[in-house]
């Protein structure tokens, strides 16, 4: 190439005169060429002029000659107009070279680290918008999923109906009516009916009124509730004070209606009387029902049983009483019986007698003197009569001479020839019994109207006769139901305190006084002109001594522990036993002397006294015992290794004092110490999730705008669990990210 | 070939011959109305869920067909882009048959890749050489590297914290990450006696489960390092993927002797309607377990678990070996120079390094 280049220059040089003209015709042509260029109009590009050495040399316009002109060095290096627009390029030429030369382009692998790092920072930036709501879900309380619950909008009506229109001709129909009886059908709810009203009434009436009528609802429901409050109380006493003091107040009304208006009272008699006889003529209070029976069995061992009989057999009483007036003749004819029985006791009882004298209890006078009366009295009143004397007899009658008895009463039966009743059963029988008690009891308590009870006892008592075997249960029972009954009433009334002590005595005197016995208790009986309520006052014997014993058994309950107990003395025990808890619990001093150390002599060797105390380590004494002051326990400190088993030996991670833990186990759970609502609040799950209900991934539209996050829901239970945790001092265990 | 099943009958309704070879990987679609499927015969096909009409053939939606291998596929939670992974990650367009881009980083088989659900860009992926990358969806650029000890077989992001990952790794333990801070794991989560398969968060993002080669899945709450739970039958075998069902109440697992199982999530729970009363009395008994849990014979008795012997041996295996080598550093670091053996976190133990 620089060959070329030589060659090139050399050319020209050397043939440099005979060029001349030639030149200079080409000069002129290009004038010639520019004049005709410029002619046109348009001027024609001009080609560069190359003045350089290159390899690509055009044909065209080479040309190493100037113009002509010297060049001068000056010229050269001074600009052409001395003012350039190149001051500005010079400058920036000059700021440039100021410059550091611009560095090398990154390697590809350099670049893309570049890019990632950035890329990096910047999505673990917006990544860390999170933080917030990610540690607000850690911390929560409770969590429900899905965390977004949608809650099912209401449409109100009004809107709902406004989309609806009546398309089927029966709707037509309905809207149709609706709109002839000017019913609302949208926005307005009232009539024009209504409205009209609505104006016809002030605001200041309308409230008065409203507030009236809710006072007297208000009332009303009060009073229901009330009623039925009531109506459900279970207790039968309570029942019983109400109906007393029920029947009390009609009673006082009775009597001041009779003071007013005695016309009036004697209608409301009239109607009470009716009342009554209904009742009589119902079979109520017959003693026959469920709870009379039961009560018949559990008198025998209930106080409180045996008083709800004695009341019921009264009311039947009062109530099956009939209210015909007794003739004055009559009394007499009862009287003379009652009187005879000594007298006509050999002809009844020498069925019945032989085997009343093998008895062993002091019962036998009492049913001879009634079958004394019975056998007397037959004549009269055969049916009646001899029912009481059965009844009277069952009473006393024990087991094994039930059978034998019965024997005897049906051969009376069938002398008296009355065989009605044949077929009552044996309940019936058991509450005719009942049924008699109170009449005895009353013969007892106002001896004066003896006859009628009596009179009343014969027309439940004709209709039967018992059948025997299967009775002897309850008759036993009935027998002393009503010997306590009237005992009791005995005690209160106090009517013959002397005849029950003798009574009592007679009792103990056992079977061998019995006949001798049975005279004056007859007797007296009479004296007592009651016949029946002698009865009652008899069969009372046997509950004397029960009585007795259980006092007996109360009072030597205690010396019998105490003699039980004697050997040992458990107040002095528990004193020992403390005082040797006390001593073993102390501290004790250690001899570290050792026998023969720094001593002449050899084994066997007793360490010299000075040196046993110099070398006797005293402890520190040992802290007050926690059961000083108290006289009455031995508190043990030392630790019980069954129990450590089952006690933590470290504090678990959360917890920083050991008071803390104790704390948070002490707290209770449970529904037994602590509210429902505390309850439910407590035993709240950490996370709820329902089956079948699927749970979405947090959505990007659910970061918060510095605000509270998608875990709304779980932030009022979040504030209460922390409120609620800070006492506990328990300090989540969170991850640090 | 696919398979598709019936839960509640327990019976396939579909069977569908997918791919020639292997299909490596599938997933369904956001709106459950088809699904993606991947094969060694480097075609990504997309079917319909619901099976075709009596008479119609059993076609694909699309078919589209890839250069390389592809060993694994994820939707996108939201869009119509799903990403396969192979060699490189690609992100394609559902309409499209060539990718959207390309990602890669090095020249590896990467195993598995999987999108964030919440932020929805975000994607990651292990590769075969023990490394986990993050990329970025939007700048179409990898974020961030993280080298581990050993391989990772998956990861799976926390449905309700963004920026947590969980991986499944060859060492037998599972780290969770926090992705702004890559250079140690938050938890290392260690109680399996094998290489660990697969993982799935649960939905409420509390707990995960993990499959693994020692025939068991368990189940760690997220922020523990032991498990709560562990599952096994006899008849188990090596656990291959897990899933944990969007309503948090079942595990769905799949293991080598081809046979799907599904267990309760929470195996003391009563599935059916509860009363209030017996809810009542199961919270309260839950909370009582979980106020005396720190009880020695409490506790004894509420982490006791059966084991097959082959793990409880492996097990008892591990710990020994774990504390000789804790021994054994205890006494190079008592005979040299103090501070010459520094002392080194378990969760900075895994790590190789994380490169940006």
């Amino acid at each position: 190439m620089a060959e070329d280049w030589l060659g090139v220059e050399a050319a020209p040089s050397g043939s440099e005169a005979e060029d001349e003209g030639r030149e200079d015709g080409e000069r002129r042509h290009r004038q010639l060429l520019e004049a005709v260029s410029s002619l046109s109009g348009r001027r024609r590009r001009k080609l560069a002029e190359r003045t350089e050495a290159s390899v690509q040399v055009s044909e065209f316009n080479v040309s190493c000659q100037g113009t002509g002109e010297k060049l001068v060095l000056s010229e050269l290096l001074q600009p052409i107009r001395p003012q350039s627009a190149l001051s500005s390029v010079r400058k920036e030429l000059s700021r440039v070279k100021r410059k550091k030369p611009v560095e090398l382009p990154l390697s590809k692998e350099e670049a893309e680290r570049v890019v990632r790092e950035a890329a990096y920072v910047r999505t673990s930036k917006d990544v860390g918008k999170w933080q917030e709501v990610v540690l607000q879900n850690r911390r929560a309380e409770q969590l429900v999923f899905p965390l977004r619950q949608e809650i099912p909008t209401l449409v109100p009506l009004e809107h709902a109906a406004a989309a609806w229109k009546a398309r089927t001709p029966l709707e037509q129909e309905v809207f149709a009516l609706l709109h002839r009886t000017r019913q609302p059908i949208t926005d307005p709810l009232l009539t024009p009916a209504e409205t009209a009203s609505l104006e016809a009434m002030s605001l200041e009436e309308a409230r008065q009124r409203r507030a009236e009528l809710q006072r007297a609802r208000a009332l009303q429901s009060y009073y229901e509730a009330k009623a039925r409050r009531e109506k459900r109380i279970k207790s039968k006493k309570y029942h019983r004070v109400l109906k007393k003091s029920k029947r009390r107040k009609a009673l006082k009304e009775f009597e001041l209606l009779h003071k007013s208006d005695p016309e009036a009272a004697l209608a409301r008699l009239e109607e009470l009387e009716q009342l009554r006889m209904q009742e009589r003529m119902s079979l109520k209070h017959q003693n026959k029902g469920k709870w009379a029976r039961s009560r018949a069995i559990m008198a025998k061992y209930d106080l409180e049983a045996r008083k709800a009989l004695q009341e019921q057999l009264a009311r039947n009483k009062e109530l099956t009483e009939k209210v015909r007036v007794e003739l004055p003749v009559e009394e007499p004819d009862e009287a003379v019986p009652e009187e005879e029985p000594p007298a006509a006791r050999p002809v009844a009882p020498s069925t019945a007698n032989p085997w009343m004298l093998g008895k062993p209890s002091g019962l036998a006078p009492e049913p001879q003197l009634q079958e004394g009366l019975g056998g007397v009295a037959e004549p009269g009143a055969p049916g009646s009569k001899e029912d009481v004397e059965e009844d009277e007899k069952e009473e006393e009658v024990s087991e094994e001479e039930a059978l034998l008895q019965g024997f005897a009463q049906r051969r009376q039966a069938r002398r008296a020839g009355s065989p009605e009743g044949r077929g009552a059963g044996e309940t019936e029988a058991a509450s005719e019994l009942l049924g008699d008690n109170p009449i005895s009891a009353k013969g007892e308590a106002s001896p004066g109207p003896e006859e009628p009870p009596q009179a009343q006892e014969e027309p439940p008592q004709a209709q039967e006769e018992p059948l025997l075997s299967e009775q002897l249960g309850r008759v036993r029972t009935m027998e002393e139901v009503e010997a306590l009954g009237s005992e009791e009433r005995a005690e209160e009334q106090k009517p013959s305190a002397a005849g029950a002590q003798q009574r009592g005595q007679q009792r103990r005197e056992g079977s061998a006084r019995a006949k001798r016995a049975k005279k004056p208790a007859k007797k007296q009986l009479l004296s007592l002109q009651a016949v029946l309520a002698g009865e009652p006052r008899e069969a009372q014997c046997p509950s004397l001594p029960l009585v007795l014993e259980e006092e007996d058994g109360g009072v030597d309950q205690r010396g019998v522990i105490t003699e039980a107990f004697a050997g040992d003395d458990v107040a002095a025990d528990f004193r020992r036993e403390k005082r040797k808890a006390e001593q073993a619990g102390k501290p004790r001093a250690v001899s570290l002397a050792l026998p023969g150390w720094g001593e002449w002599g050899g084994g066997g060797l007793r360490p010299s006294a000075k040196r046993l105390k110099r070398f006797l380590l005293k402890p520190p004494p040992a802290p007050p015992r926690r059961d000083q002051h108290l006289p009455h326990a031995i508190i043990s400190e030392r630790r019980n290794i069954h129990a450590a088993a089952h006690q933590v030996s470290e504090l678990p991670f959360p917890f920083e004092k050991h008071q803390q833990f104790e704390q948070s186990i002490r707290t209770p759970l449970g529904p037994t110490w602590n509210t429902q609502r505390a309850f439910q609040r407590l035993t709240a799950p950490r996370v709820l999730t329902r089956a079948g209900h699927i749970i979405p991934p947090l959505a990007a539209d659910d970061v918060p705008a510095g605000g509270p996050g998608p875990g709304s829901t779980a932030q009022p239970q979040r504030a209460a669990g922390q409120r609620q945790e800070q006492p506990l001092g328990r300090p989540r265990g969170r991850r640090r990210p | 070939q696919v398979k598709i099943w019936n839960l509640t009958t327990r019976q396939c309704i579909r069977t569908i011959q997918a791919h020639e070879g292997f299909v490596r990987g599938m997933c369904a679609r956001f709106c459950g109305t088809s699904f993606f499927t991947v094969g060694d015969d480097k075609t990504v096909k997309q079917w319909k869920m619901e099976s075709p009409e009596h008479g119609e053939e059993e076609e694909p939606i699309h078919t589209i067909l890839g250069k390389t291998v592809y060993t694994g596929i994820d939707h996108h939670w939201k869009e119509a882009v799903f990403a396969t992974c192979g060699q490189q990650v690609d992100i394609w367009d559902e309409q499209r048959t060539s990718p959207m881009c390309s990602l890669t980083w090095g020249f590896d088989s990467i195993s598995s890749v999987k999108f964030n659900p919440i932020e929805t860009y975000l994607l990651g992926s292990c590769a075969s050489d023990r490394n986990i990358v993050l990329y970025d969806m939007r700048k179409s650029t990898p974020l961030k590297k993280v080298i581990l000890n050993m391989r990772t077989n998956t990861l799976c992001w926390n449905p309700m914290e963004a920026f947590v990952f969980t991986a499944a790794n060859e060492d037998y333990n599972l780290y969770t990450f926090d992705m702004r801070f890559l250079e140690s794991p938050v938890t290392v989560h260690m109680d399996h006696v094998s290489a660990v398969l697969d993982v799935d968060y649960s939905p409420t993002g509390k707990e995960f489960v993990s499959a693994s080669f020692d025939k068991s899945v368990r189940i760690f709450p997220v922020d523990k390092g032991h498990s709560r739970e562990v599952y096994h039958t006899k008849r188990m075998q090596h656990v291959i993927t897990v899933k944990w069902t969007s309503d948090n109440k079942y595990i769905l697992c799949g293991s080598d002797e081809m046979n799907i199982r599904l267990w309760k999530a929470n195996a003391s729970e009563k599935l059916g309607v509860l009363a209030p009363r017996e809810k009542a009395a199961m919270n309260y008994n839950q909370k009582l377990k979980e106020k005396f849990q720190y009880h020695p014979k409490i506790r004894r008795i509420a982490q006791h678990r059966h084991l097959p012997k082959s793990i409880f041996c492996q097990i008892k295996e591990q710990r020994i070996m774990r504390e000789a080598r804790r021994r054994k550093e205890l006494n190079r670091r008592k005979h040299s120079k103090p501070g010459s053996v520094p002392i080194v976190s378990e969760r900075k133990k895994h790590v190789v390094a994380v490169v940006k």
